[in-house]
């Protein structure tokens, strides 16, 4: 990403402005939104890192400061390394740009006793390693949480997952494919040449065939392993793939010149078995590198499975323990603003809980001794006591997990195009070769003639062109989607997509951009009191009303009542800010809204009104979505009303309320069942389950990272836009796939008869391959042409 | 004819040497995060050290 010059930050004071440090609209003066931008603007300058605001791209918005974040116990994730040093893995969300990896690098390189901080943009991950205590690693991660990004420790070893090992080996294979297929070529031109003159002697001839032999049988046997393994596996479960073809024309083309050569025969064939192998892993490997972020999403849940919780002792005293040794029966304690780790009911204290994560209710919910909690809510308010009832993969956070991952492994029964064209392609490529080895052979011409025409049928019919076709198409619309903020994570996406008919939305977060706005005019005396009042509370209400008014010192004590309000014992007596029954305002209190009442000593109640304010574009984007014949459904977890109203602004009329994961799981596959192929928009994790269940899914990048990580595509900014978008590119993508693959078949209606006539040398076998391949990529190209406003 | 037997296991050699510095790369980790590596590249400082800290404060 290019930086681009943004203004001087020391300039954007006047009101009106935007946060110097997150570019959020403030109304009030002053140049930050919140006192936790400030701090990390501070900081930042004080690192001697200001250039950050230079050199961050204009689009991009940095995460909000949230100085909330407190640093945890972290001996547990601390490894002691062999040379004496200290390191730690953590995932650093909220990364987005060059400016943001150079920040953290830098303010890390910037503390004394770091050896190295590195930070993976893929993949979020930061390796830390220091010198000294241990109690360093605490302090560096709260660093990195000052700068204005969430770090969350992990357990390197959940993160060496199988995909990491997996790319290398791509790339090890392909490099040593290059490296055969250019040797060998270059053999192959002295030879073609040579014979082609008559000047070369059949020893010398011999002589390059060996060679070329001695570079190919390794070269094939190590960087032709994905595809044979994929292909026995396949033949194992009695089914085929593309990588059968692939594998039996390989090795036939290996084997055949390796018999050439013993019977220094004039034509060898390793340069195309060498380039084919080559060609197929940069397409094999572009595909897996589309996939981008492929962070599993097991590791980073149970990254936040394993924070660890205070255990009360027989003996009264208080224990740090992983969440994992707790029994049932057991007494947690929960501060305020801490997660809790395991399911289980309140002993004592009352408090409001964040219940967000866990069913995508907006307002946190009030709780007291005997209601029962879940593994991943948010206490907000004050410290709880609770009995644990459950832990680990028991908790309700643990069935989330265990659903998802059912619903991904159902899911995976997809079998790509390629692979069904595949499906009757090979055995066909087959059955034509054999044709041609039995009809030589009766028409007399020797069997080793005839093998020799038998298996350049087998070359030419080999999918080189199929193989790349969809590949191609894919990596082309992935970086056209990249481009536009859309990250493209399953190399099959597109092609479901294409068949998509049915579109299901979540609400909160997704439809509307999840967090509380202040909606109409207020005045600004009481959003002045109201806002040194909130300062003090941590609830997303309150929260809104200091995003309006961050300007103003916090009032001096403050008392929170959970699930009421706050009150204030000011200079002319008491000030409530809280609910309508909190503050004794008569009338019945509304569900439907988001309201917060201001009572003062010496003037009538006035009352804050708040929204979940619709993304701006969610209308347009269901509009486009009918007019394309889709159908469009709402699935929330959120109470009817609030459902109904965003139903009704922006013309949805299947909606559901009150759903449960597994509820969201159940209605898409009512759906699947009705033949319908749904496209799942949703941002929270209680719709993981139902983005892995179902046919494809896409997340705001705004969302939590465990529904980043269950959706097939994830997409940047506020705007809804990118779902139309990228049904746009799907079909496209879906068109040049079946124009390339009919061109393959073209292809091979001229060619395949020409190498069954015999007619077929290695010279025209290779320029005929290489060229289908190429006729391929560029066609994929075009996709790069269609307009960002594609038609549907 | 007979300078085949030098030239090729030279560029065979050349070759291989070449494999050889592309899997030290793939094995130190250097195309483990590609998208980080196309952002580096426009730092145009290296790591500060903390001894320059003040210096580079504006």
């Amino acid at each position: 990403m290019i930086p681009a010059p943004s203004p001087d930050p020391g300039q954007a004071t006047a009101a009106g402005a935007e946060c110097v440090h997150c570019g959020a609209r403030i109304s009030g003066s002053g140049r930050f939104c919140c006192s936790g931008c400030a701090a990390a603007y501070e900081l930042v300058n004080r690192l001697g890192l200001a250039r950050y605001y230079d050199s961050r791209a204009a689009a991009v918005v940095p995460p909000r400061t949230d100085p909330e974040t407190a640093p945890q116990d972290l001996t547990p994730y601390i490894r002691q390394e062999a040379d004496g040093s200290l390191s730690l893995a953590a995932v650093v969300e909220g990364v987005r740009c060059a400016a943001c990896l150079w920040l953290i690098e830098s303010a890390l390189a910037a503390q004394d006793d770091v050896i190295s901080g590195r930070l993976a943009v893929s993949t979020g991950r930061l390796s830390l390693k220091w010198r000294g205590s241990r109690e360093r690693g605490g302090a560096l991660l709260a660093l990195v949480c000052r700068l204005g990004y969430r770090v969350q420790p992990c357990d390197p070893a959940r993160f060496a997952m199988a995909g990491d090992g997996e790319e290398r080996r791509l790339l090890r294979a392909m490099a040593v494919a290059g490296f055969a297929a250019a040797n060998i070529m270059l053999l192959s031109v002295a030879v073609w040449s040579g014979s082609a003159g008559g000047e070369m002697g059949n020893a010398t001839r011999d002589l390059l065939h060996w060679v070329s032999a001695l570079i190919a049988l390794p070269a094939v046997a190590y960087a032709g392993q994905p595809f044979f393994a994929s292909a026995f596996a396949a033949l194992r479960a009695g089914r085929s793939n593309m990588d059968v073809p692939i594998s039996v024309g390989i090795v036939l083309a290996t084997g055949m010149s390796v018999l050439a050569t013993l019977h220094s025969d004039v034509h060898a064939y390793f340069d195309s078995a060498a380039t084919l192998l080559f060609l197929l892993l940069i397409g094999r490997y572009l595909e897996r590198r589309a996939r981008g972020r492929a962070r599993s999403a097991a590791a980073t849940l149970l990254a936040i499975d394993v924070a660890p919780v205070t255990r009360v002792t027989e003996a009264g005293m208080t224990a740090r323990v992983m969440p994992a040794s707790l029994a049932i029966g057991d007494e947690i304690l929960v501060a305020a603003g801490e997660r809790i780790g395991a399911d289980g009911a309140i002993v004592s204290g009352s408090s409001t809980v964040d219940r967000s994560l866990i069913d995508g209710e907006t307002m946190p919910a009030p709780v007291s001794a005997g209601t029962a909690v879940n593994a991943g809510m948010t206490n907000i308010a004050a410290p709880l006591r609770i009995r644990v009832t459950a832990t680990g993969t028991g908790t309700y956070l643990g069935e989330i997990v265990r659903l998802m991952e059912a619903a991904e492994h159902g899911r995976s029964g997809y079998t790509v195009l390629a692979d069904r064209v595949a499906r009757f392609y090979a055995p066909a490529g087959h059955l034509l070769a054999l044709i041609t080895f039995v009809s030589w052979l009766a028409l007399g011409r020797g069997w080793q003639a005839s093998l020799a025409s038998a298996v350049a049928v087998l070359i030419i019919t080999c999918p080189c062109a199929l193989g790349l076709a969809v590949p191609a198409v894919q990596v082309i619309a992935a970086g056209r989607l990249m481009r536009r903020g859309i990250l493209l994570k399953t190399a099959t996406a597109l092609e479901r997509l294409a068949a998509v008919d049915t579109v299901a939305f979540d609400k909160t977060g997704t439809l509307t951009l999840g967090h509380p706005t202040l909606i109409g005019p207020v005045d600004n005396d009481a959003l002045e009191l109201a806002s040194a009042l909130a300062a003090a509370s941590r609830h997303p209400l309150s929260r809104a009303l200091r995003a309006r008014r961050p300007d103003v010192p916090v009032a001096e004590g403050v008392a929170e009542h959970p699930g009421e309000g706050l009150s204030w014992n000011g200079p002319y007596g008491e000030v409530r800010l809280g609910s309508r029954h909190f503050c004794a305002v008569p009338g019945e209190e509304h569900d439907d809204h988001l309201e917060l009442w201001l009572t003062r000593p010496d003037a009538a109640p006035l009352r804050f009104h708040f929204a979940d304010e619709l993304r701006p574009d969610a209308g347009a984007v269901v509009r486009t979505l009918r007019r394309a014949g889709k159908r469009v459904l709402m699935l929330s977890g959120d109470r009817s009303a609030a459902v109904q109203h965003v139903a009704d602004n922006i013309g949805i009329a299947e909606w559901s309320a009150r759903l449960t994961p597994v509820d969201k799981t159940r209605r898409l596959a009512l759906q699947a069942a009705a033949g319908r192929r749904v496209l799942m928009v949703g941002d929270g994790l209680n719709d993981a389950p139902a983005l892995a269940a179902a046919s494809v899914s896409m997340s705001p990048s705004s969302g939590s990272d465990i529904s980043q990580n269950a959706a097939d595509i994830v997409f940047r900014g506020d705007s809804l836009t990118p779902v139309t978008e990228t049904l746009a590119v799907a079909r496209h993508s879906r068109m040049l796939v079946h124009e390339n693959l009919i061109f393959a078949v073209a292809y091979n209606a001229v060619a395949v008869p020409l190498a069954m006539a015999g007619c077929v040398t290695p010279l025209i076998a290779a320029v005929a391959m290489s060229s289908s391949s190429l006729i391929v990529i560029l066609n994929a190209l075009r996709l790069r042409l269609l307009p960002i406003e594609a038609r549907l | 004819m007979t300078a085949l037997l030098y030239l090729i296991p030279a560029a065979l050699f050349l070759g291989l040497l070449g494999l050889a510095a592309f899997a030290w790369a793939l094995r130190s980790g250097q195309y483990d995060d590609l998208d980080g590596a196309a952002a580096r590249i426009l730092f145009d400082d290296p790591a500060i050290p903390p001894q320059r800290n003040q210096r580079r404060a504006r």
